[in-house]
């Protein structure tokens, strides 16, 4: 044994140090990586919060043929009325201009009947219905027996932009830990850079958990710039612990990474490498709620989704931030990551090709 | 550990019986045997697809064989991996490094994973890369780009050193500016297996060299050996434009031991020049052949080549 031999190395000479470095000096010495995992998410934060910020309740545009008609509707505040000659009121509806038109009936009933022209399978179709009928009614003198007065209630956690932030932050989490290393490795086998590294004596493991270990350095990033920015500008809350969202965020950054290493494990040029990036992801940011619940998908498929890991993530992050849910309340959740990391690293590691 | 029949480890440094490779219906490797000795520089030269980096891989244990037996530096792939990864210095064809990486970067990344060896600050030196410390990889000229490929193979202070093709690409001011390196390797006694198609860098580097086509190793030892054993000193090289010749009458000339013709080419090996080019021009005035051109050189491994296998090292 030659002890001799071992000099004293300092931090930064251990291998998984310098692969981490590596996957640092990468990262920052490449614009566009930090533009599409930063600014774009925040762009579309940003605009999407915009356009749905404080919008007034929706007024449905509807048609009314006669005077007397457009007069009474006009009552009802939701309904924005326009006098229409009969077969171009009809022609709107069909064409989705109006959501609905209001005329009296055909055969001219003595007790003036009104016929309402609208597509029942149209959500607007049937509030319009309901607003323009309450409003005859009572311009024809119906008496509400029970009166009713409204509280409004529109504070921040059931808004829009408060649904949308964790939905953003856990897509970002996904996006961020799936490219950054499937990019990475398809790119260095495809250079022989692979077969250059496991030519020498390093541990192949390292390898694979310097990407790891640098996504969890730049997990602050990912989770905290959107973060930051949701509750800055929109004041989005973040009712649960901090420790908690911090374990929730990692253990899916883990999974995702690992579901990255697991795709680029055998694949040779950078287009194969999208094409299943993107086969894996696009299908998530659909089915897992990033912009609109996932429960508006049929019951049938809602176990399916559920098992994704993309639902698992923003569904707990929703839990923490929205509900202030701690960790036993996440524990599904957190379950399904759980396995999506150990089944996608033991794969990765079984099929990873070096060559 | 030693096997208990063999004598205590002879100078071999690298050892490769009876190797054979086969991809799908190509036999990139068909019965290797060679053997390396310790401090000497081995060439293994060869054309295009002969199977030089199949075998060079299978000694770096990059490949799989077939079958046949490899020994490196006395162990073996199979139980000594890890050992044997650090006595290595390897640098394979055609890698392209990190490009966003500094050459000092690359350096201590690929030195973090050696027990010991040279620092990057000191590999860099070996390599005159000084000037170039802090520039990125990817600015990089092809023949710095190949001087750092072997600073990467020296940070483990390797044992053996396998360099694949380390030329191939390179204008010449950049090859000799390698031949330089690799010499001084050589003269500080470190062992090497390098593969090339350059005759004339296989001449100049290495002490033995073996031939390889097709995955056979067709003829092997020093240059000069291989050079003598086809018993030609010079060959003879000359154009006779479109005229036809009658080659049977050059072949039989006093001092000519083949003749070959090729597009208008006629190659000549000779084994005494004075006494065959007078007799090349008689005989080329008595066919009534004009002359266009003339060369001559002393034979070289191409010339062995092309007795061995009538095809040139480089096929253009
Ligand atoms: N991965 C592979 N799959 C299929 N065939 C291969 C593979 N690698 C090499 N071959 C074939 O094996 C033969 C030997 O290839 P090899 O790369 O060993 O030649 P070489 O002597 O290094 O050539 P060169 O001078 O071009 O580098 C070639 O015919 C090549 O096409
Ligand atoms: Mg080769």
């Amino acid at each position: 044994m030659s002890e001799a031999s071992k000099s004293r190395r300092s931090f930064t000479d251990h291998a998984l140090v310098q692969l981490t470095l590596m996957r640092m000096r990468e990262f920052i010495r490449e614009p566009e990586a930090l533009f599409w995992s930063m600014i774009f998410p925040l762009a579309l934060a940003a605009g999407l919060g915009i356009a749905f910020r404080n919008r007034p309740p929706e007024v449905l545009k509807i048609a009314a043929v006669t005077p007397r008609l457009a007069e009474a509707l006009r009552q009802e505040k939701l309904l924005d009325v326009m006098q229409l000659p009969p077969q171009l009121a009809e022609q709107f509806v069909r064409t989705g201009k109006v959501a609905l038109a209001a005329e009296p009936a055909a055969d001219g009933s003595p007790n003036g009947s009104i016929v309402y022209r609208y597509d029942d399978t149209n959500p607007e179709g049937r509030q319009a219905k309901m607003l323009a009928d309450q409003a005859i009614q009572r311009a024809s003198g119906r008496q509400d027996p029970v009166t009713g007065s409204d509280q409004i209630m529109r504070e921040p956690g059931s808004r829009y932009i408060d649904f949308l932030i964790p939905g953003l932050i856990g897509m970002g989490i996904m996006g961020n830990s799936m490219w950054g290393p499937g990019f990475a490795i398809v790119d260095a086998r495809r250079k022989k850079l692979l077969k250059r590294i496991v030519a020498t004596p390093m541990p192949k493991h390292y390898y694979l958990l310097s990407f790891l270990l640098w996504r969890m350095i730049l997990l602050p990033v990912d989770v905290g710039v959107p973060l930051v920015f949701g509750a800055w500008v929109f004041g989005v809350p973040l009712r649960g612990s901090l420790m908690t969202l911090a374990g929730v965020s990692l253990l899916a950054t883990l999974a995702f990474t690992a579901g990255g290493v697991l795709l680029a494990s055998r694949v040779r040029t950078i287009e194969a490498g999208s094409g299943l990036m993107n086969l894996t992801m696009v299908p998530m940011w659909i089915l897992s709620g990033v912009f609109f619940s996932s429960q508006r998908f049929p019951d049938l498929v809602q176990p399916v989704i559920k098992a994704l890991p993309l639902t698992a993530a923003i569904d707990a992050l929703r839990a923490n931030m929205l509900q202030g849910a701690g960790l036993a309340q996440m524990a599904p959740q957190a379950g399904v990551l759980g396995v999506w990391l150990v089944v996608c690293f033991g794969l990765a590691l079984r099929l990873f090709r070096w060559r | 550990m030693p096997g208990p029949m063999q004598e205590p480890q002879s100078k071999a440094a690298l050892c490769v019986r009876n190797l054979r490779k086969a991809y799908k219906d190509v036999v990139a490797v068909n019965g290797v045997d060679l053997e390396v000795l310790s401090g000497e520089c081995f060439g293994l030269l060869g054309p295009n697809g002969a199977g030089k980096t199949t075998t060079i891989e299978i000694c770096e244990g990059l490949t799989e064989a077939d079958s046949g037996e490899v020994e490196v530096l006395g162990l073996r792939w199979s139980s000594d991996a890890p050992a044997l990864r650090q006595k290595l210095g390897i640098q394979l064809q055609d890698t392209q490094l990190a490009e966003k990486l500094t050459v000092l970067e690359t350096l201590r990344l690929f030195r973090s994973f050696f027990h010991q060896g040279p620092g990057a600050e000191e590999a860099i030196r070996m390599v005159q890369l000084d000037e170039k410390r802090d520039a990125r990889v990817g600015a990089l000229s092809g023949g710095q780009k190949q001087r750092l490929a072997l600073a990467c193979a020296l940070v483990g202070d390797p044992d053996l050193l396998f360099l694949d093709e380390p030329t191939t690409g390179l204008d010449p001011q950049a090859r000799r500016q390698l031949w330089y390196l690799i010499e001084e390797f050589k003269a500080a006694g470190r062992t090497i297996l390098l593969t090339t198609h350059y005759m004339d860098e296989a001449e100049r580097l290495c002490g033995r060299v073996a031939i390889m086509d097709h995955g056979k190793i067709i003829a092997q030892g020093t240059p000069r050996e291989l050079i003598a054993s086809i018993g030609v000193e010079h060959v003879v090289e000359f154009s006779a434009g479109s005229s036809s010749l009658d080659l049977a009458g050059i072949g039989g000339m006093a001092g000519v031991r083949d003749v070959r013709g090729e597009n208008g080419n006629v190659l000549l090996q000779v084994t005494e020049l004075h006494r065959a080019v007078p007799a090349l021009l008689n005989e080329l005035g008595r066919q009534g052949v004009p002359l266009t051109e003339l060369r001559t050189h002393s034979a070289t491994l191409e010339d062995v080549f092309v007795h061995l296998t009538g095809r040139h090292l480089r096929d253009e």
